[in-house]
């Protein structure tokens, strides 16, 4: 007897939560090779997975075994040369060097050193967000500056030469000749007709004069439908265009951190957290994000990824210099009715005491007026310095559009990030 | 295959569709039923891959409790498969009833026959007649007790952690090749009567252990001082008189610890017991791979001619089905870069194959060989092959000169104290008795893996354990000993001593807790 089930149906994924135990177990491990993968990707290169290894010796599962030495007798296959009594020279490499070591005696491989697995991109990014409770990212219309976009809009009859739209014209064109030919063929039919009648009569009963008339009359038809134009101006169509807003959607994400000597690694990676989070968001939300490094310590240079994260430099810190060269590439490259403009900096707090009334300026005339957002973070476990209580005045004046935050830890991030994305929630209902 | 084609072929190409699989599964019982295979009822269960990996990550179980080492399984198989590395079983198939096996969906009509006749007459006859099986496992009673070891499992999650339940079962996957009874029968497990009586036994159980572990020392009746067990001297007033305990050695240590393990709590012996009786459901299978396998690729092979001869199937699945075969029943030669030991499939199948050509047309050496089995009836000594045996003495009794030939089997010694390795034997007259031999221990599970065993509980001491390790052929213990003792030492919760012995000699000492005088050892 016999029953046929089709289980295709049911669930999958039935080994789901072994798979968490598992991450769960090694989420050391794991962690560890997480992290050095965000060290070594880019920012804009965190949405796959990763594959992991870990030591095998640290995952096995121990069960009493044989070890390597003693004497034993092994059966294998396949002997082409041996007699009995042959002497073999011991291939080299202990533990299962006959190539028959293990014999029949187990079919569970051995002898990897590395347990290597693939992570899913959502569980990557856990990892990356390790207690940071990453917010369910959704696609939210957002508030964006209004870009006039012109797009097709019906026909005119109007228009310049280059926005002919040839098959409506030529259509146009064909529905004249044929209303404007008409009657005057029907008339040429007619005048035919009357002319063969008459010529058929018997030639004593024929009118010459009529006959010539009538000729006459063909001809003129003829003419008059040769003359009826191909083409006429009055048949040509234009395509019109009107002026629809359009909302931009692209966004470009300027990356500022300060890197003089007080910023330590540490401090950068905290940093790097900081700037793919906020890049993870855009993403979300925009089509296109582009982003620009700039880092400064007296003076900004806008650098690749690579430098903007891993090269040191010491020196004092003007933050103002920063802000003047996202201005000067905002001027030269991101048009304001064209692109989505976000700020992140990340700083340890240091500037030059005069300097941070120049920045608190800077802003609040120039960048933030332009800027969809700009969110400081001050990554230093010390008190504030006159930075942090020159761009708390920002705050002030700009509350919707300035977000500023200190972080000890990677730890604290996330409600930095948490404002930004209530406050979007918020106002989009 | 020359008899004369009466009928159209059931279906051909390599689409297939459920009543095409219930047509072939009907000539499969018919011709089953014409070879008097006798097996369970057959439930197929059509799977996709991501549900193939998942079955084979829990070991077959249809259902499984959680464990880390399951995600594990299941990321190694995911990996390699993705890779390229592997390919999945066609089929898996579970020893219950009715005998459960899974077709995957995207196998070829042929395989889907094929795997019927591998699976749902060969594995599932075999289930039901070898010994082993009739006697170590309930095949009714299985998916009932999976099911009641996952919910069991799962309430222990909640009310102790599940990272307590983890490191529990940590301990005893660690153990549970020697959760075993190899000799006496083990009561048939049910999962209705595990639930009744689980509170009754837990409590029974309780009191058993305090009966054992009780303060105030009594010398039980019946059991008289072991002659010369300890001086009088040292203990003028007999409390140590009382014997060892156990009364002898114990091979069932997951047995050993639930009963006796002073500290463990009842959920906790519990869950040892559910890994125990797994691990005797399990024990069978691994007992018995290479019979199991030829078995069943001999049924296959058989049933496959006959659809064939009888006209059901035609010539383009026959060819994919001896390709497949072929597949599956290679044994790359020792030296090949593809050989990775002895293809339990090959060996199988051509020691069943071998036996019917004994019976139906035997040699003089067959005659002077196997005198009970050359022109027997080969149905019969086939059957009686599957029902009586294990690999192991399969092996010795079945193991044909003709077979090791073919293979060109020979042995090896491999002694560290000697320099070379030494071929022994190989596949003539003066060597066929002693590459059979060898290969028949080869199997033996008691050779495979080390002879461990409770010798003493210190009861009336300091509640240590310990165990002996019986030494053979200077084999000593691998690596893992340290990691298996230090389980053991969680279950027992005392100091564990394991003791390395050969021919009454100690050769080397294990302790958990680690103990001085072992780094010096």
């Amino acid at each position: 007897m016999t029953y046929f089930i089709d289980r295709r149906p049911n669930a999958k994924h039935k080994s789901a939560v072994n798979r968490q135990r598992f991450l769960e177990r090694y989420r050391k491990h794991i962690k560890r090779s997480v992290e050095e993968a965000v060290n070594r990707r880019s920012i804009t290169d965190m949405e796959r997975g990763e594959k992991i290894s870990i030591p095998a010796k640290d995952i096995s599962e121990p069960v009493f075994q044989h070890g390597p030495g003693g004497a034993r007798n092994i059966v294998s296959p396949g002997n082409k040369e041996f007699v009995a009594g042959d002497k073999i020279r011991r291939p080299s490499g202990q533990g299962g060097g006959s190539g028959a070591g293990e014999g029949g005696a187990s079919n569970q491989g051995e002898g990897t050193d590395e347990f290597a697995f693939t992570l899913s991109r959502e569980e990557f990014l856990e990892f990356v967000f390790d207690g940071l409770e990453l917010p369910h990212l959704q696609r939210k219309p957002l508030k964006s500056l209004e870009e006039v976009k012109m797009v097709r809009a019906g026909l005119s009859r109007d228009g310049v030469p280059s926005r002919i739209s040839i098959t409506r014209s030529m259509r146009e064109a064909y529905a004249r000749r044929i209303a404007m030919r008409a009657p005057i063929k029907r008339a040429l039919k007619e005048a035919q007709e009357a002319l063969e009648a008459e010529e058929r009569k018997d030639s004593v009963l024929r009118n010459p004069t009529r006959i010539i008339e009538l000729q006459a009359e063909i001809e003129r038809l003829e003419k008059r439908i040769a003359g009826v134009p191909f083409i006429d101006t009055y048949d040509l169509r234009y395509h019109q265009l009107s002026a629809q807003p359009q909302p931009s959607n692209q966004a470009v994400m300027f990356c500022v951190m300060d890197v003089s000597g007080s910023m330590t690694q540490n401090h950068k990676d905290i940093a790097k957290r900081f700037f793919l989070l906020l890049y993870l968001f855009l993403e979300k939300h925009y089509e296109k994000v582009e982003l620009v490094f700039v880092r400064h310590h007296t003076a900004a240079r806008e650098v690749s990824e690579e430098e903007f994260f891993y090269s040191r430099e010491t020196g004092g810190t003007i933050v103002s210099s920063a802000l003047n060269l996202v201005n000067t590439i905002i001027e030269k490259r991101y048009p304001v009715g064209q692109w989505n403009l976000y700020v992140a900096q990340a700083s340890d707090g240091d500037n030059w005491d005069d300097d941070s009334n120049i920045c608190r300026d800077l802003l609040i005339k120039q960048l933030m007026p332009q800027l969809q957002y700009y969110a400081y973070v001050e990554i230093t476990p010390h008190d504030h310095q006159s930075l942090w209580h020159e761009y708390e005045s920002v705050v002030k004046q700009f509350p919707e559009r300035f977000a500023m935050r200190q972080i000890v830890e990677a730890g604290d991030i996330y409600p930095v990030f948490r404002e930004l994305f209530k406050r979007r929630l918020s106002q989009s209902s | 295959m020359s008899a004369t084609r009466k009928r159209k072929p059931i279906a051909t190409g390599s689409d297939w569709n459920f009543s095409m699989l219930e047509r072939f599964d009907a000539e499969l019982a018919r011709l089953a039923d014409e070879y008097r295979l006798d097996s369970y009822p057959n439930q197929i269960e059509v799977i996709t891959t991501e549900q193939m990996m998942d079955a084979y990550a829990s070991v077959g179980m249809p259902v499984g409790y959680h464990h880390w080492s399951f995600g594990k399984q299941f990321l190694a198989v995911e990996g390699a498969y993705k890779r390229g590395q592997m390919g999945l079983a066609y089929e898996l198939v579970i020893n219950s009833d009715p005998c459960i096996a899974y077709l995957m969906e995207e196998n070829t009509l042929m395989m889907q026959v094929l795997v019927m006749a591998h699976a749902c007459y060969g594995h599932n006859s075999f289930f039901k007649g070898n010994y082993l099986f009739r006697t170590w496992t309930d095949a009714s009673s299985i998916v009932d007790y999976l099911v009641f070891a996952r919910k069991y499992i799962a309430q222990c999650e909640e009310r102790h952690g599940v990272q307590a339940v983890e490191q529990l079962l940590d301990a005893c996957h660690a153990l549970q090749n020697y959760g075993v009874d190899r000799y006496k029968r083990p009561s048939p497990i049910s999962a209705e009567e595990e639930s009744k009586r689980q509170d009754e036994r837990e409590a029974y159980l309780q009191t058993q252990v305090n009966m054992l572990w009780r303060t105030i020392p009594e010398s039980p009746a019946g059991i008289s001082p072991l002659p010369g067990s300890l001086h009088s001297d040292d203990d003028p007033l007999g409390l140590h008189s009382g014997g060892l305990y156990p009364s002898e050695p114990q091979e069932n240590l997951l047995y050993f610890i639930e009963k006796n393990a002073p500290l463990l709590a009842p959920w906790q012996r519990e869950i040892v017991r559910i890994v125990r009786k797994l691990a005797q459901y399990f024990y069978p299978q691994r007992q018995t791979q290479v019979m199991n396998e030829g078995w069943a690729c001999f049924w296959h092979y058989t049933l496959m001619n006959r659809l064939y001869d009888d006209g059901n199937v035609d010539e383009g699945l026959m060819l994919e089905f001896l390709q497949s075969h072929a597949a599956v029943i290679n044994q790359p030669a020792f030296d090949s870069p593809h050989f990775s030991g002895i293809n339990p499939y090959a060996l199988g199948f051509a020691i069943f194959m071998d036996i019917k050509r004994i019976c139906e047309a035997p040699t003089d050496e067959d005659r002077e060989w196997f005198p009970d089995i050359a022109g027997t009836p080969w149905r019969e000594t086939l059957e009686f092959a599957m029902r009586n045996f294990k690999d192991e003495s399969f092996i010795q009794q079945f193991l044909s000169p003709k077979v090791m030939r073919d293979h060109k089997l020979f042995l090896v010694v491999d002694d560290d104290q000697v320099e070379t390795l030494e071929v022994a034997a190989i596949h003539n007259e003066q060597g066929y008795r002693q590459v059979r031999e060898a290969l028949a221990t080869q199997y033996a599970l008691s050779v495979r893996e080390p002879n461990i065993q409770v010798v003493e509980a210190a009861i009336r001491g300091d509640r240590s354990l310990t165990l002996h390790h019986v030494q053979d052929s200077r084999r000593p213990l691998g690596r893992t000993v340290y990691p298996v003792i230090r389980h053991l030492q969680q279950l027992w919760g005392f100091p564990v001593h394991l003791i390395s012995m050969e021919e009454g000699r100690v050769t080397r000492r294990f302790h958990w807790p680690v103990e001085d005088e072992n780094s010096v050892s």
